[in-house]
């Protein structure tokens, strides 16, 4: 891990018309370094995840990403080939195939052929352990399953950041473990990662920081063990009472 | 539409159940029943009174051939003034969002009859008119051809309608489809076209179906303007032979086979595009 910050935000602040969803939100990610996210419903998580590769436009602040600043409209679509996102609702397209899935940005984007595209595709669904899925459609796999195509997807792009919302969160509980094992490699192989997630488990393991955001703020950080075992403000504690029943 | 939240386990490739009388099959003996009945009278009609009515059809052949030409050169056009239209109507600049809805509020509150009537006989002459005070010859004695004029209303009508079907079938796609083609770093453009729109379509095909078919009838209208499409040519036939009750008889058949042919191909067309969710 390098100390030069691969995303840089910058007192930003986001209004969904009166509601003020991100309150000067300021955020380094260095490059390799996994940093897992809680904090309550409606504490601006997604909103901060979303504006990481602009899906959401922040009304003030700054965000630079792998050294492009999020402005203009070219600047935006270099930023997204660089920073895979994975949806709670998974949001694979539905009237493709899995391996369609995984090469169409490939082809469309990247410029590959249909053969490079397509043994990318093949490699990276062994690695999310489905490789036997490749002519299936969504609809006919499990949900842990589809979470894994959709990594994969993201991950045909080559990114150099990848964003995780609630990436278990719609899943039955048996499968959560399937997704976060495959989050976990990933994470060992040394890509960052900004994960939006509840798993304490993943976190201890995974993530060099935690971060407890409340009402559009960054409340606190620090390494997972000490922010879940021993916060100091005391907005994290009451979170974590709520959470941890 | 929601979209499918809790894993299922996986879907055998073997329907249910079989429902009776919802197999295709069933549907297609309809439609054939339809066409054969409507096809044996038309044959019947001309062998017991060939002078009349195999005279007519011979008489009035180019006016099918203009309807069905007139019909498919203007849909073609309509889908493609819809999608701009529809993605004028889901456009987030204000400007090009109000010129859409402007555009499809106007047009929808006026009679087709009289747009047609429009813009073949009001539209020229403010062409002409501008052509008088810049001095340009060529403007000022410009003529409408009349097929060219009643494409146009054809068009800029249908066009509207059409742009609320598009517009319909984008929005019943999940947000999340677009969000995730431009998080792999498509843009708008490239995400309509790979993404949301191969999806749509599906959504779109029976309502459109339904547009090719009310243009295939409402495409009579042009006979007003100087068109000599199908009506028209009944009319002219009529009027020459006076015999009104043969003349429509024969010409509403004619019109019922090419909106059955219609609504098959239409049929055809859904059922190739259809994809589980
Ligand atoms: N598209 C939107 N329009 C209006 N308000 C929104 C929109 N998206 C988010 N908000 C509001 O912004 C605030 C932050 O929402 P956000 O989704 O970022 O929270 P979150 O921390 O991800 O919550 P959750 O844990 O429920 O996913 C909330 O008050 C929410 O209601
Ligand atoms: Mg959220």
């Amino acid at each position: 891990m390098t100390n030069e910050p691969i995303i840089r935000i910058k007192n930003v602040h986001k209004y969904f018309g009166h509601v003020h969803a991100l309150q000067g939100v300021s955020l380094d990610v260095s490059k390799g370094e996994v940093v897992v996210i809680v904090g309550p419903s409606g504490s601006g998580k997604s909103t901060l995840l979303r504006c990481i590769n602009r899906l959401e436009e922040y009304d003030e602040g700054e965000i630079v990403v792998d050294g492009i600043p999020l402005d203009s409209a070219k600047n935006i679509n270099e930023v997204r080939k660089e920073v895979g996102m994975v949806f709670q609702q998974f949001n694979l397209f539905p009237n493709m195939t899995v391996k369609e899935n995984l090469t169409l940005a490939q082809r469309v984007i990247r410029k590959r052929t249909a053969e490079e595209a397509g043994e990318i595709a093949d490699q990276l669904l062994i690695k999310v352990g489905i490789p036997e899925k490749s002519d299936a459609y969504p609809m006919q796999l499990s949900g842990g399953q589809q979470q894994r195509v959709a990594i994969a997807r993201a991950l045909a792009m080559s990114p150099k950041i990848m964003l995780f919302d609630e990436p278990t969160s719609a899943l039955d509980p048996e499968m959560i473990k399937e997704v976060l094992d495959v989050m976990l490699a990933l994470a060992q192989e040394g890509m960052t990662m900004v994960v939006v997630s509840h798993e304490m488990g993943f976190a201890r393991n995974a993530a060099n920081r935690a971060i407890l955001m409340d009402a559009g703020q960054i409340v606190e950080e620090a390494t997972p063990d000490i922010l879940f075992t021993a916060p100091t403000h005391p907005r994290t504690k009451e979170f974590l009472s709520k959470v941890l029943h | 539409m929601t979209e499918q939240l809790k894993s299922k386990p996986p879907a055998g490739d073997k329907p249910l159940a079989r429902i009776p009388g919802a197999e295709p099959s069933a549907r297609i003996d309809a439609w054939w029943w339809l066409v054969a009945i409507v096809v044996g009278l038309i044959i019947l009609l001309v062998v017991i009174d060939n002078e009349t009515y195999w005279n007519l059809i011979v008489f009035v052949w180019d006016g099918i051939q203009i309807t069905f030409g007139v019909t498919v050169v203007a849909f073609v056009l309509t889908l493609l003034a819809g999608l701009l239209g529809g993605l004028g109507r889901l456009s987030k600049n204000r400007f090009i969002y109000g010129a859409a809805t402007l555009y499809v509020e106007l047009i929808r509150g006026i009679p087709l009859l009289v747009q047609l009537i429009w813009w073949y006989f009001a539209f020229p002459v403010i062409i002409q008119g501008l052509g008088r005070s810049l001095g340009v010859d060529a403007l000022s004695n410009y003529q409408a051809p009349a097929i060219a004029m009643a494409v146009l209303g054809l068009v800029f009508c249908y066009g509207a309608y059409m742009s609320e079907i598009y517009r319909a079938g984008i929005q019943s796609i999940p947000k999340g489809q677009m969000e995730a083609a431009r998080s792999l770093g498509m843009n708008y453009f490239q995400a309509m076209r790979y993404v949301i729109l191969p999806q749509a379509v599906r959504v779109i095909l029976p309502p459109v179906g339904n547009e090719f078919i009310a243009l295939l009838k409402d495409s009579s209208l042009v006979s007003v303007v100087a068109v000599t499409d199908l009506t028209r040519r009944g009319r002219e036939f009529m009027s020459t032979h006076f015999n009104p009750i043969e003349t429509w008889t024969m010409v509403a058949l004619l019109y019922l086979v090419m909106t059955l042919l219609s609504a098959r191909i239409v049929g055809w067309l859904e059922r190739r595009n259809k994809f589980e969710r």
